[in-house]
């Protein structure tokens, strides 16, 4: 008979869905409780299963033994509560048994609600990140370090506080009431993209860390999807958006960690599935008659997955730029809907609406105006590709900025 | 050919080791035990649980876990067949055990007869 195979980070996953159930029986301020017993699961796990074998069905073995050290912690909870009770004078009353209800219902209701919960905004962005990496996602505080390019003290740190602040807060693991899940979906959605663009934007050359960030955040955005409640227009926006984004993570770097713009990346590197899944949820987001910035942004990031330059391509994207920036101005919407303005239009158009951003602080808008002075004023690029070069903030980008220069000298 | 117990000596590992790398850790020992079994050199082994784990001083005293003034802990081991020490010590090096700073896979021979 064949032996049953392990299948990939399975212990990473189960941490979170023992982590999140546990914590709800049990309540957030016992959250250390819940990681340890998770931790001393797969430490059973490591130190019987080398020898017996694979269990046939590991996540129930892992399932029973989390089962029976929790209520071995409850056993022993209610015999110190017992003791201390009778010594002050109590009558002894017997606690009823809490039943940790490991079922796949339960267990994604938890990790919703453990989202929502960690998503409090009383807590920073970071720390939430950190959090959501940690028990949401399974990562051990040296993955998260190094996931943020940080190091171990100040992640625990980080951790340690904002455990402190929502027990302070006496944050429940519970949805939170219908009329507030808008408000704080916002948070939740917020920390989810950080969270994704802590991978996708990240300069580290490790492309693996990198994917995987993107693929957690997916994961717990999925988590969403699956409630009634939080499966919503903003919710399958920003799935959509990560989906298209995530389609081109392969292409967007050499294997040298240098970026690959756009224009260069090689569009059969392009993960075609990935665009597919995000052309669904396009499509589920639109159901809802309404829109937003995940929207719009998915919508644009939907309008690059064409490579051609047809015709409405770049007077969708510069329509959708336009309404993007009316909900909420960034400098990278702004200088990209002068780009999409020089493709639909002409670059000389673009350059009067150039001028009129000063974005002086920013590389991109001197590589933009070097771009759009190439048709009608040659001298004035060079001297914009220096200044980018000089405001350039990851080595990364620089060796885009020198190659440019490099070809004009040549 | 002689017996010999490869004894894994670690720190205590919870709360420092995310789940991944206990993982990784497992597969790699199990690959690891699969290749000396391959070898038709491995002979019995087992793990030992530190679920209730007790210590027993010499003054009956008794105290839970093998973890606090005991610094290191023990994990399990496994039994081989190899011509002599050296051979045996040649399979502990292949143990993912010693991935862990200040771990260590002690290597003794059995009494067999």
């Amino acid at each position: 008979m064949e032996s049953p195979q392990l299948i990939p980070h399975l212990f990473r996953n189960e941490y979170s869905r023992i982590t999140a159930v546990l914590s709800k029986t049990f309540g957030f301020e016992n959250i250390t409780v819940a990681e340890d017993i998770a931790s001393e699961t797969f430490l059973a796990a490591m130190v019987s299963w080398p020898y017996k074998g694979i269990p046939e069905n590991p996540t129930a073995w892992l399932y029973t033994v989390a089962k029976n050290k929790s209520k071995n912690h409850l056993k022993h909870r209610q015999i110190l509560d017992e003791k201390i009770k009778v010594d002050l004078g109590y009558i002894s009353t017997l606690v009823q048994e809490e039943e940790i209800d490991l079922s796949e219902k339960n267990i994604t209701d938890s990790q919703l609600q453990m989202l929502f919960a960690i998503c409090h905004p009383s807590i920073p962005a970071e720390a939430q990140i950190s959090l959501a990496l940690r028990i949401l996602c399974g990562f051990g505080i040296d993955e998260i370090a190094d996931a943020f390019l940080s190091n171990k003290e100040t992640v625990t740190k980080r951790i340690y506080r904002a455990k402190e602040k929502l027990r302070n807060e006496k944050t429940k693991i519970v949805f939170p009431p219908k009329e507030e899940i808008d408000n704080r979906l916002g948070t939740v959605l917020r920390t989810i993209y950080l969270l994704f663009s802590e991978g996708y934007y990240s300069v580290r050359k490790d492309t693996v860390i990198r994917k995987e960030l993107c693929l957690e955040a997916m994961k717990l955005n999925l988590l969403l999807l699956k409630n009634e409640q939080t499966n919503c227009h903003l919710s399958n926006a920003l799935m959509s958006l990560m989906c298209f984004h995530s389609s081109r993570i392969e292409a967007r770097q050499d294997e040298n960690g240098e970026l690959i713009l756009y224009d260069e990346q090689d569009e059969l590197l392009w993960d075609q599935e990935l665009i597919e899944k995000g052309n669904y949820y396009l499509q589920k987001a639109a159901e809802w008659k309404v829109t937003s910035k995940y929207f719009l942004e998915a919508s644009i990031a939907y309008w690059h997955t064409i490579k051609e330059d047809r015709g409405e391509k770049w007077e969708s994207i510069l329509q959708l730029y336009n309404y993007l920036l009316q909900i909420e101005y960034s400098a990278t919407a702004a200088l990209n809907r002068t780009f999409a303005l020089s493709k639909a239009r002409t670059k000389n158009e673009a350059l009067n609406e150039a001028k009129k951003l000063k974005l002086e602080k920013s590389h991109f808008y001197f590589l933009l105006l070097a771009e759009l002075y190439n048709e009608n004023d040659k001298t004035q690029v060079k001297p914009n590709l220096e200044k980018a070069l000089s405001l350039a903030k990851t080595s990364a980008e620089k060796k885009v900025i020198q190659r440019k220069i490099n070809a004009l000298n040549s | 050919m002689k017996e010999f117990a490869l004894i894994f000596r670690h720190e205590n590992m919870t709360g420092k080791v995310s789940p991944e790398q206990m993982q990784q850790w497992m597969k790699q020992h199990m690959d690891w035990v699969g290749s000396i079994a391959a070898q038709n050199k491995f002979v019995s082994g087992t793990g030992l649980l530190f679920d209730d784990a007790k210590v027993v001083h010499h003054d009956k005293l008794v105290t839970n876990g093998p973890f606090g003034e005991i610094k290191e802990t023990l994990s399990g081991f496994i039994v081989v067949k190899a011509e002599n020490a050296g051979e045996a010590a040649e399979f502990a090096k292949g143990s993912p055990i010693l991935g862990g700073e200040g771990n260590t896979v002690e290597v003794r021979e059995l009494i067999t007869h």
